[in-house]
């Protein structure tokens, strides 16, 4: 009877679930795990990182739910320190301002010493209000060598229009201590003078989010969110180069740290499309654009499609095309007869470029307290690697070399 | 207000006032009740997602908060 009784609430929750609450997986008091580890590596020794990952939900009934997870990220490989490239063997100072490395010539200067272990936890409640609105809450503490993290966050839900249409309200508030290596380097001074200021320093984030999702009919739904984003405090990364280079044979003459502003406000629009066809197949889509005031726009557009099959297995080829302008401070190097700015950053990422990722996904629903997945996808990153500003020696070096990843992802998902 | 502020906050408010008159009756949800048709399907592939390109990228983001991260960038 009681078994009976509980069925018959699991089907009428099915009938009547909006789209946004919890899906129909665990019945209540069960928890809902997912666990994944994920192997991301770059070419030519470039970073590494392995991320296992174990999150569970559990349904405490009425659709009130809270969630766990826990993240461990082990990070080695180099990372490019911004400098560029030079015809003679070049000597840096590691960020710990103890010990020296060098570079051979015609090598794009990477900091061997990049090795980090991130632990992160995070932890989510999720309660209705009344029939037409849910609250969620969460926090989230991200601890590694050099940085500490904290976050909460709240986001309401309301529901409208017969569930049809949910409007989300959502705020992020971040704390961040940096504490780099060797200390906080006073920008724009020379590596090898070892400027070093306070031993940490930090930032605040607040982000806003509005967002709505709304049904189209019985196989399509669509989501639009509008995020706003304001980070106060310490943007520089410490470990980053700007090198200052002769005008006529851009050999380097001096490595100064890099420095950017000290606050950033983004805003983007996010828009999601998802389908299921007449053959089950799913096809999502779903574009990002990005505006920031340091100077980056970026597009995001990103696509798969599901093949489902008739034993619970399915294939998912995924495709993503990214771009961004540079930021205004970006420079592949400062020339030594310039005045220094006083902000500069060579670091790749806040430079033009262009990526792409392709990928697949095979999983399959064992039954239905079981599932796994495996994902195994590229990633290629390009922009200009011969800037119409170089000179002398630097026409002849890969200013911006090329990014590839592999990255492979294994998951399981049970219910206990 | 910079133009392109004024460009996101338009998209939104048409995306709010054109949408009453979608979308389907209680009993017709079956298909979107499904697990994979909801909108954060996938949960820890979006997770991961986003740490790796915000790593590698400019931006961050979009389905959900920006954040201010990890340390890595």
């Amino acid at each position: 009877m009681q078994l009976k009784r509980k069925k018959i609430a699991g089907l009428l929750s099915v009938a009547t679930c909006s789209l946004l609450c919890t899906p129909l997986q665990a019945d209540e008091g069960e928890w809902d795990v997912d666990s994944a580890i994920l192997y991301y590596a770059e070419d030519n020794d470039r970073v590494q990182a392995i991320e296992p990952v174990i999150s569970a939900k559990k349904d405490l009934g009425d659709e009130e739910s809270v969630s766990l997870k826990l993240v461990i990220d082990s990070l080695t490989g180099s990372s490019p320190t911004g400098a560029v490239p030079s015809t003679e063997v070049q000597t840096f100072i590691r960020p710990s301002g103890n010990g020296t490395y060098t570079v051979a010539p015609n090598e794009t200067p990477l900091d061997p010493s990049f090795k980090d272990t991130r632990v992160a936890y995070s932890m989510n409640w999720e309660k209705p209000y009344d029939r037409n609105n849910r609250r969620n809450y969460g926090f989230n503490i991200s601890k590694e060598y050099d940085f500490t993290s904290i976050s909460a966050n709240a986001l309401w839900q309301h529901d409208a229009n017969k569930k049809n249409t949910t409007y989300s309200y959502g705020v992020n508030v971040e704390f961040d201590e940096i504490d780099p290596v060797g200390d906080v380097p006073d920008p724009l001074t020379s590596m090898y003078d070892q400027m070093k200021g306070d031993s940490s320093d930090t930032r605040n984030v607040i982000d806003l989010l509005f967002g709505v999702t709304q049904v189209i009919d019985r196989t399509s739904l669509f989501q639009i969110n509008l995020s706003l984003s304001e980070s106060d405090g310490y943007m520089t990364d410490p470990y980053k180069l700007v090198s200052v280079v002769d005008d006529v044979s851009g050999q380097p003459t001096d490595q100064l740290f890099e420095s950017r502003p000290d606050s950033r406000s983004r805003q983007s629009l996010y828009g999601k499309y998802k389908k299921t066809l007449a053959n089950d197949d799913i096809f999502t889509a779903s574009y990002r654009y990005m505006t920031d005031d340091w100077g980056v726009d970026s597009n995001t557009f990103d696509f798969a499609y599901r093949f489902k099959f008739s034993n619970g297995s399915y294939l998912q080829p995924r495709l993503r095309l990214y771009d961004q302008t540079a930021a205004d401070f970006y420079t592949y190097f400062l020339l030594e007869s310039d005045p220094v700015p006083s902000e500069a950053s060579a670091d790749y990422r806040l430079g033009e470029m262009d990526a792409t990722t392709i990928g697949i996904k095979f999983g399959r629903e064992v039954d239905r307290q079981h599932s796994w997945s495996v994902r195994l996808e590229q990633y290629e990153q390009t922009g200009e690697s011969s800037p119409s500003e170089a000179v002398g020696q630097l026409r002849n070096q890969d200013l911006y070399p090329d990014v590839t990843a592999t990255i492979v992802q294994l998951s399981y998902s049970f219910i206990f | 207000m910079t133009i392109r502020y004024q460009w996101l906050l338009l998209a939104s408010l048409l995306v709010l006032g054109g949408c009453s008159s979608l979308g389907v009756e209680p009993w017709e949800r079956n298909i979107l009740a499904r697990d994979d048709m909801l909108m954060d399907a996938d949960a820890l592939d979006l997770a991961f997602d986003e740490h790796i390109y915000f790593s590698k990228e400019a931006s961050s983001g979009g389905q959900g908060f920006a954040g201010g991260g990890c340390g890595c960038n």
